[in-house]
C-alpha cells in the first residue's frame, strides 16, 4: 500500500523535542500505554465500556488493563450506551474520572441524548460548580471492510455542541500523550480514535511531559509551500500521501494535522494559509454541514487577502455510509485531494 | 417445509404464567417429555414434520458453515455463525404464518431461511455488495438489524399497526441477551404491553454477548423481566425443537386472540465466535463449550428421530446431498454476485430527488470519467 511509503508524522516538524524513551508502537498499542500511564498516575480514573476487560476491547486498546488494575477500574458494561454515559456522570459526581469507549461509531447515538442534554451541559447547569471529567473514546471512520454502523464519522454533531471538547490523534505519538491530556481534562472530551490507523506503527516518547504540546494545538506534520491540507484523524496520513505524489509532480503542499476539533487552533492553520495562499480542508465524514465548512468560513473570513483560491472541501458524500464494495469510492484518497488541490491552483 | 398451524385451545392462551421452570420437550438423551408442561402443544408434530425441522436445521447448519469458510477465503468481509442455535431459530420461525412479520437482529439466518430468503441473498450484506438482501414485504421479514436491541421498538410498531386495523396476524421479533439491557427493548416491552399489540419478544439467549456472559446483562432469568411490564415469559429451553415450536405456537395464538404480547427466553448457546473477527478462547473455557457440545440441537433431534424409529440411512443421506447442494448453489451464487457500480452510492437516499446529492454524483462520476476509472 501507498501509505507504506509516507514519513513517519512525529518525525515531521513537531514543536516538542523528544525528551526521554522513544519507542515504536501502533497507535493502538499507544493508546493502550497512554491509559495504562494515566491509570497509574491516578487511582481515580476507571474505564467503562462494552467487552474492554477480559477481551481487551474490540481493537484490544485495552488489552490486558484489566488483568494489572482489576475489574473496579476496568469494567464490562452491560449493552447500553446510554447507561455507560449515563453512569458515568455518577461516577464523575463521585470523584472519578471516567474513561468510557463506545465500541464502534455508529454505535453512539443510544449515548447522544446522555453526552449533549447532560454532559455537554452539566458545568453550565451548575453555574461552574460541578463539571465533568469525562472522557468518550470513540473509533470513528471506514476503509476497514466493515458492516453497517462501523464506519462513519459523526465528529461534527459533537463538535457543534457547545461544552464538549473533541479531539482526534492521527499517529501513535500523538495518541499516546493526546489520550492523557484528554483524561486530564477537567471538561468532557469526545477522543475520536482513527481506526484504520490502529495499526500504524509511528515513534512515541513515553517520557515527554505532557504540555510539550498543548492537546488543542494544531502541527503542520509537512511544510510545503503551494497550498495547505488541513487533515485530522484518519486522513492526516492520506494527506501525507498526497503530498508525497505532488512532490514528484511539482506541487508543494503544506500537511496541517488539526488534532483538535473543538477547539479549532485556527492561528497554526491561518498562519500556513496566509504563506500558501490556498486551502483544501480533507475528512472523511460528509461535506454538507461538516467541519470543512466551519473552517472554510472563519479562513475566509481571517485570511481573504491572503487567498489565491477559493478554500475547497473533499470528503464523503450526502448519502449514508455506503456497503464496503463502495467505500473506496466514497472515502478521499490520495487522488481526490491532489484533484482539488489543482482545482485550487488553477481556478 | 412448513409444519401444520395447530389450534390452541382457548384456555390455554393464560396458563403459562403460572409455569416457572424451563420448557423441555425432548430430553437430551432424544426422548419425546410426554406429560411435561406444553407438551400437548406438539403433540401433533408427527414423524413426516420432525423430519422436516431436522432437514431444516441440518441445511441452515450446512449453510452457516459455508458462510464461514466464504468468509475465511475472503469472499465475505464478516460472518456471524448462527452454529448452535438451529433449533431456536428454525422452532419458532416455523411456527410463523406468512402472514405474520419478523424483526431480526444479524444472526437470524436460519430464521431468514424458513422465510423463503434466498441464502445468496442473504451474503449480500455481509459481501459488502449492498446493505440488505431482499424486499421486506416479499417475505414478511424485515431487513437484519445491526443496532441490537432497535428492532424490537419496530416490530412493536408494526403490531400496533395490525391491532389498529384489528388484523389478526402476529410479528415476531428476535433479540440476543445482550440486546436486553439496551434501552430500545425496555421501550418496546412497555410500549407493547400498553397496547396490548401481537407481538412475540423472542430472546435467544446464547450466554455470550461478545465476550460478555449473560450474568452481566441480567441476573435474574430474562423471562422473568417480562412480569414487571405485565408481560407472560417463559423459559424454553432453547436446543429443544420442540419446545421452542410449543411456545412460540402458543406465544403467537395469544397474539392472533388479542391476548397482547408474550416473552420467550430460548436458552441456546452460541457454538461459535460472535463474528469471524472475534476468537472466543480469551474469554470462555474449554471445558464450557464442550459442556454445550453435548446438547448440540441438531444432536439431541437426530436421536429423537432414532428413538421413534423414523429417521434411516436413506433419510440421512437424502438431508445430507440436500444440504451439500445447497451449500454448493450459496458459493457459486456468493462467487458470482456482481460488484455495485460507483453510480448505485447515490441511490436510494431519498424517494424524491435531491439537489445536493445530484450535484456531488454528477461531479463524481465525471470525476472518473476524466480518470478513466468507471470501468
Amino acid at each position: 500500500m501507498a501509505i507504506a511509503t509516507v514519513a513517519n508524522p512525529t518525525t515531521a516538524v513537531d514543536t516538542s523535542a523528544a525528551t526521554g524513551h522513544v519507542a515504536t508502537m501502533s497507535l493502538g498499542k499507544a493508546l493502550n500505554a497512554g491509559l495504562r500511564q494515566a491509570m497509574t498516575n491516578d487511582p481515580k480514573i476507571v474505564l467503562m465500556g462494552e467487552d474492554i476487560g477480559k477481551l481487551g476491547g474490540v481493537f484490544r486498546v485495552t488489552e490486558g488493563l484489566q488483568a494489572d488494575f482489576g475489574e473496579r477500574r476496568v469494567i464490562d458494561t452491560p449493552l447500553a450506551e446510554s447507561g455507560v454515559i449515563g453512569t458515568a456522570v455518577g461516577l464523575a459526581l463521585r470523584g472519578y474520572r471516567p474513561v468510557c469507549e463506545i465500541q464502534f461509531d455508529g454505535f453512539v447515538y443510544p449515548a447522544f441524548d446522555q453526552i449533549v442534554s447532560q454532559v455537554a451541559k452539566f458545568r453550565y447547569r451548575n453555574e461552574g460548580r460541578v463539571g465533568l471529567p469525562i472522557t468518550i473514546r470513540i473509533p470513528y471512520g471506514g476503509g476497514i471492510g466493515a458492516v453497517e454502523h462501523h464506519s462513519e464519522s459523526p465528529e461534527a454533531y459533537f463538535a457543534h455542541t457547545a461544552g464538549l471538547r473533541v479531539v482526534t490523534p492521527s499517529n501513535a505519538g500523538d495518541a499516546h500523550r493526546m489520550i492523557q491530556q484528554a483524561i486530564a481534562s477537567d471538561d468532557p472530551v469526545i477522543f475520536f480514535e482513527p481506526k484504520r490507523r490502529y495499526w500504524e506503527k509511528g515513534d512515541v516518547d513515553t517520557d515527554a511531559p505532557l504540555d510539550a504540546m498543548p492537546l488543542h494545538r494544531a502541527r503542520v506534520v509537512r511544510e510545503g509551500t503551494d497550498i495547505t491540507v488541513a487533515a485530522y484523524g484518519p486522513m492526516v496520513t492520506t494527506s501525507l500521501e498526497a503530498a508525497g505524489i505532488g512532490a514528484e509532480e511539482g506541487t508543494s503542499l503544506e500537511v496541517v494535522d488539526l488534532r483538535s476539533l473543538s477547539p479549532i487552533d485556527f492561528e497554526t492553520l491561518e498562519t500556513s494559509v496566509r504563506k500558501t495562499g490556498r486551502l483544501v480542508v480533507v475528512h472523511e465524514a460528509p461535506v454538507f454541514g461538516g467541519l470543512g465548512a466551519e473552517i472554510a468560513a472563519r479562513v475566509g473570513e481571517n485570511c481573504f487577502y491572503s487567498l489565491e483560491a477559493p478554500v475547497r472541501r473533499v470528503g464523503g458524500f450526502a448519502t449514508p455510509y455506503p456497503p464496503s464494495k463502495l467505500e473506496r469510492h466514497f472515502l478521499p484518497d490520495a487522488d481526490r485531494i491532489l484533484h482539488e488541490v489543482d482545482r485550487c491552483l488553477q481556478p | 417445509m412448513a409444519i401444520a398451524q395447530l389450534k390452541v385451545p382457548a384456555e390455554r392462551l393464560t396458563a403459562w404464567a403460572d409455569y416457572d421452570g424451563l420448557v423441555q420437550l425432548i430430553s437430551v438423551d432424544g426422548q419425546r417429555t410426554v406429560g411435561c408442561p406444553h407438551w400437548d402443544l406438539v403433540a401433533d408434530v408427527d414423524a413426516l414434520q420432525l423430519r422436516d425441522l431436522y432437514r431444516d436445521m441440518a441445511i441452515v447448519r450446512r449453510l452457516d458453515a459455508e458462510a464461514m469458510a466464504l468468509q475465511r477465503q475472503g469472499e465475505l468481509g464478516l460472518w456471524a455463525p448462527l452454529l448452535g442455535q438451529e433449533a431456536a431459530q428454525v422452532g419458532s420461525a416455523r411456527a410463523l404464518r406468512p402472514d405474520d412479520f419478523a424483526f431480526t437482529s444479524y444472526r437470524e439466518h436460519g430464521v431468514a431461511y424458513c422465510r423463503g430468503v434466498d441464502p445468496v441473498d442473504m451474503l449480500r450484506m455481509w459481501r459488502g455488495s449492498g446493505l440488505s438482501g431482499w424486499d421486506p414485504a416479499r417475505y414478511n421479514l424485515a431487513t437484519p438489524a445491526i443496532i441490537v436491541g432497535s428492532q424490537a421498538l419496530h416490530a412493536t410498531g408494526y403490531a400496533l399497526g395490525l391491532t389498529l386495523e384489528d388484523a389478526k396476524s402476529a410479528v415476531i421479533t428476535y433479540f440476543g441477551d445482550g440486546a436486553t439491557s439496551e434501552g430500545d427493548i425496555a421501550e418496546a416491552l412497555g410500549f407493547a404491553a400498553s397496547y396490548m399489540v401481537p407481538v412475540v419478544f423472542f430472546c435467544q439467549n446464547n450466554q455470550w454477548a461478545i465476550s460478555e456472559p449473560v450474568r452481566l446483562q441480567s441476573h435474574a432469568s430474562i423471562a422473568q423481566r417480562g412480569r414487571g411490564y405485565g408481560i407472560p415469559g417463559v423459559q424454553v429451553d432453547g436446543n429443544d425443537v420442540l419446545a421452542v415450536l410449543a411456545a412460540t405456537r402458543l406465544a403467537l395464538a395469544r397474539a392472533y386472540a388479542g391476548q397482547g404480547p408474550t416473552l420467550i427466553e430460548a436458552v441456546t448457546y452460541r457454538m461459535g465466535p460472535h463474528t469471524t473477527s472475534d476468537d472466543p478462547t480469551r474469554y470462555r473455557s474449554r471445558a464450557e463449550e464442550e459442556e454445550w457440545r453435548a446438547k448440540d440441537p441438531l444432536v439431541r433431534l437426530r436421536a429423537l428421530l432414532h428413538s421413534e424409529g423414523v429417521a434411516d440411512d436413506g433419510f440421512e443421506h437424502e438431508v445430507a446431498a440436500a444440504a451439500g447442494n445447497a451449500a454448493t448453489a450459496l458459493r457459486s451464487g456468493v462467487l458470482d454476485m456482481p460488484n455495485p457500480e460507483p453510480a448505485a452510492l447515490f441511490e436510494h437516499v431519498y424517494a424524491d430527488p435531491h439537489p445536493l446529492l445530484e450535484a456531488e454524483r454528477d461531479a463524481y462520476l465525471q470525476y472518473l470519467a476524466e480518470y478513466d476509472e468507471v470501468s
